[in-house]
């Protein structure tokens, strides 16, 4: 081509030392796969505190000698004692959601792929993307330091919970055991993470406006890259708010202003103001905090499940081998999804004592949510009508994604309702709730997406018998840990709470949480066949060529792996939209968006059969 | 083949494309409206592009605008409250905003002489802006000084933890123009330009871009610490 013969090729070829080529990296595919390490250990973190309260649900009062060793304060005998349980309910959910369900998603995957996916040769800015990731590393091992420098107690955490509700996150050591320097730590690791991603949003929105390629307009995008770019846009929108929030939280703790802390508190046994360690406090509202939290706190579950959606809408298309099901629909429901996300704060807020008219405001905008999610679960139905499914494993993990994000959702438009919403707050419902549509759901999305992308970036394949016995333990344990949980919920049982032996009408329950404990024994240990299957396919998985799916969009054009530039100094020129698969008259069954000639189906993915 | 189905539109418009991208590439495979530019200049990616900073900018400020928009409405829902005490707002706070709305015009006028070529003039300005953006944290310095004298501290009560707050992080903020407009100085400095570049020029917009914001954003901080109590 006469345009080719022009170009000339200007590689760039990847630093040559060990520190600035692995660990300072200034590439965005090692930025990329240091966040999913970071997400890697995070996530064992969080499961092993969530296999420790799960121990100590069904067999309260049992001593765990290793426990006492590592945490003397926590555990006295190797029992773990309430506080201590609920320090690990924050840290769980602290680690969970920001290092793990903020990171792999976004800051992993979205890194790594976002720039080849639109045929950038790397991020806008990839000192800052370099940043973004340092910080977030400081955040993390500030986060777990919170647990071990609590003070006098010493090994238990903050025990407000991933929310850390004023006031009583506002007082400091008054309000309990690893209230004090540990609740310190929570939320300077918290703002931390804050900065950390924002520098991220700030990278992805200006690399994916302003680095495209020739021809990849922003309808010829994978749905991936509208994915990352809408999570990118609610991240910068939200972080700001929880960051001024946690800074107000900060100040109330260390220069005793009173933002969110009333007056007349009596905490403890002690009036504010009567003694050194709870000076006068006056004229703050600890709703106001729930009100920052929650500004943030929802669009965050969106920032967790948006990249899953695009994932799954990619690799449905991909294995079903079939266009995306109304393309354009699916953007627009991405966009509703972030949209509405910002709207509907107030329904974690139901029994805070908001008037009902605003309840009914939030209630209805809630539910309205459920429009674009069901526009995205039908079109990937109808991405699957019809279409020759080819059953691999990130197949299956985006089927697990479209089945856990549809069993999820339903609850939420019970729980959206103020009078479904009042009996049900701070029971197990909730709980079995967001954990399924939040937790298990993204991650099912990364499991696909690691399954599918891995070949690309080391060049061999995961292992497929091992992968398929991964997702169907994985798949049925999640939905036998979880689904119980709406009966405990629907029965009364309260979260946070560190036994339940004591309550006559549990009792009857305790059946059910030995089988929700079983359950999730055997799903953690069965993710040791992930963490396996990732270490031997790294060094003894079957090769991969450049393109193994017979996908269509960029990252397979390259070499596998990319090279540290992506495309080897050669851009490529996109000249289709991104799943043009089983076009009639082709000479297979996908087209490559580098395909020159005439467009069969136009980007939008429309138009692929005509009469 | 034959009956598969991609959408429920299937009969769309011939022609008619949602990203605005041409039904048959040109040559250089570019959308008519500029979608997917990346190779607008060259064909290289990594060319210098201003679009890139002036989009990171406005990207910045609106997380800025966000943070701010979150902190001015915890003060206007503590300040509803029965318990609000309001302060006298301190005299140096009104001389602060002068001062702030001269330095926008000095910038300005600096990149308006950058643009005419006249790099000793545009310094001056710059140097001029520097000197208001530092003559404006002393009166807010200052007007801490008279808030302690009238005996309200930081932590008297959330009203008068706003105003030192809000000075101080706003502070903060202008801290980050005052290195950019050492940068422009710097950079300047370094190249000894004959003509004035592109690439100085978008440096110059994007921090002036950053500047008027925090103009703007202490003016609204004043008008809601000023009119709402």
């Amino acid at each position: 081509m006469a345009v080719e013969a022009h170009e000339s090729v200007h590689r760039h070829e990847p630093p040559k030392g060990f520190i600035r080529k692995y660990i300072f990296s200034l590439d965005h595919k090692v930025i990329g796969i240091q966040y999913i390490l970071l997400a890697l250990i995070a996530v064992v973190v969080g499961m092993a505190m969530s296999l420790l309260m799960r121990l100590n649900l069904s067999w309260p009062g049992t001593s765990w000698p290793v426990l006492e060793t590592l945490f003397p304060g926590g555990a006295p005998g190797g029992v773990m004692n309430p506080e201590f349980y609920l320090s690990l309910v924050t840290m769980h959910g602290t680690m969970m959601v920001f290092f793990v369900l903020t990171t792999a998603p976004q800051g992993g995957f979205g890194n790594y792929f976002l720039p080849i996916q639109i045929g950038a040769e790397d991020m806008a800015f990839p000192f800052l993307n370099m940043m973004s990731f340092w910080v977030t590393f400081v955040g993390f091992v500030v986060l777990l330091s919170a647990i071990f420098f609590s003070g006098a107690e010493s090994t238990i955490g903050p025990i407000g919970g991933w929310t850390g509700y004023a006031p009583l996150s506002a007082l400091g050591q008054i309000a309990g055991p690893g209230q004090g320097m540990g609740m310190n730590l929570w939320v300077i690791s918290i703002a931390i993470f804050c900065v950390g991603s924002l520098l991220g949003a700030l990278n992805f929105i200006t690399t994916l406006l302003n680095m495209r390629t020739r021809g990849m307009s922003l309808m010829r995008m994978p749905l991936t890259c509208w994915a990352w770019f809408t999570t990118a846009v609610l991240a910068l929108l939200s972080f700001p708010v929880l960051l001024g929030g946690g800074i107000l939280l900060l100040l109330d703790r260390v220069a005793h202003t009173s933002f969110f802390i009333p007056a007349g508190l009596y905490v403890s046994g002690v009036l504010s103001g009567t003694q050194e360690s709870f000076p006068l406090h006056t004229g703050g509202s600890p709703i106001l905090w729930q009100h920052l939290f929650w500004f943030f706190g929802h669009p965050e579950v969106y920032i967790a499940i948006l990249p899953g959606m695009g994932a799954t809408s990619h690799i449905l298309s991909t294995f079903a081998r079939k266009p995306v099901f109304g393309y354009r629909a699916m953007v627009f429901a991405i966009f509703a999804i972030g949209l509405l996300g910002f709207f509907v704060w107030g329904h974690h807020m139901f029994i805070s004592g908001m008037s009902p008219y605003s309840a009914m405001t939030f209630s209805i905008l809630t539910l309205s949510i459920g429009v674009p999610s069901a526009v995205k679960t039908f079109n990937w139905l109808g991405t699957l009508w019809g279409g020759k499914i080819r059953f691999t494993t990130p197949m299956l993990f985006a089927l697990g994604f479209v089945s856990l994000f549809v069993a999820g959702g339903i609850t939420g438009l019970v729980l959206g309702q103020t009078s479904l919403d009042l009996p049900m707050h701070d029971t197990y419902f909730v709980l079995a709730h967001f954990h399924l549509v939040m937790g298990v759901a993204s991650i099912f999305g990364m499991f696909a997406a690691t399954y599918f992308w891995f070949p690309k970036m080391f060049g061999r394949f995961m292992n497929e018998p091992l992968g398929k016995i991964h997702f169907w333990i994985t798949f049925v344990g999640v939905y036998c840990i979880f689904v119980p949980m709406h009966t405990m919920g629907m029965v009364g049982m309260p979260r946070r709470f560190a036994q339940f032996t004591e309550y006559e009408f549990l009792k009857t329950l305790h059946p059910l949480v030995m089988f929700v404990s079983i359950a999730a024994i055997i799903t953690i240990l069965a993710q040791l066949l992930f963490y396996a299957n990732l270490v031997w396919s790294l060094f003894r998985g079957r090769r991969a060529e450049d393109n193994p799916w017979e996908a269509t969009t960029l990252e397979w054009t390259t070499a596998t792996p990319p090279p540290h530039d992506n495309f080897a100094g050669l851009l490529p020129t996109v000249y289709r939209g991104p799943y043009e698969f089983a076009v009639p008259g082709a000479p297979n069954d996908y087209v490559m968006q580098t395909e020159p000639g005439s467009e069969v189906t136009s980007g939008d993915g429309h138009e692929g059969h005509r009469h | 083949m034959a009956t598969r189905v991609t959408d429920t539109k299937v009969g769309r418009k011939e022609g008619t494309r949602i990203g605005g991208g041409p039904r048959f590439p040109g040559p250089n495979g570019k959308g008519p409206s500029g979608n997917g530019k990346g190779g607008e200049h060259d064909e290289r990616g990594r060319r210098f592009s201003p679009a890139t900073y002036r989009i990171t900018m406005w990207v910045v400020l609106a997380a800025v605008v966000m943070m701010f928009a979150a902190l001015s409405s915890a003060y206007i829902i503590l300040s509803s409250g029965g318990q609000s005490r309001p302060v006298a707002m301190p005299r140096m706070f009104f001389l602060s905003t002068g001062v702030i709305l001269l330095s926008s015009l000095s910038f300005e006028k600096a990149k308006r002489s950058l643009k005419q070529g006249a790099q000793i003039k545009y310094l001056r300005w710059i140097w001029l802006t520097l000197l208001l953006g530092l003559a404006f944290l002393a009166a807010q310095l200052t007007g801490w000084r008279e808030l302690a004298a009238e005996g309200v501290y930081f932590a008297s009560h959330p009203h008068s933890s706003f105003f030192y707050f809000f000075t101080g992080v706003h502070g903060v903020h202008l801290i980050g123009g005052i290195l950019g407009l050492f940068y422009l100085i710097l950079r300047l400095k370094r190249r000894k330009e004959l003509l004035v570049s592109e690439r100085t020029i978008t440096a110059a917009e994007v921090v002036a871009l950053y500047w008027h914001a925090m103009d703007g954003l202490w003016l609204w901080l004043f008008l809601l610490l000023l009119v709402w109590k």
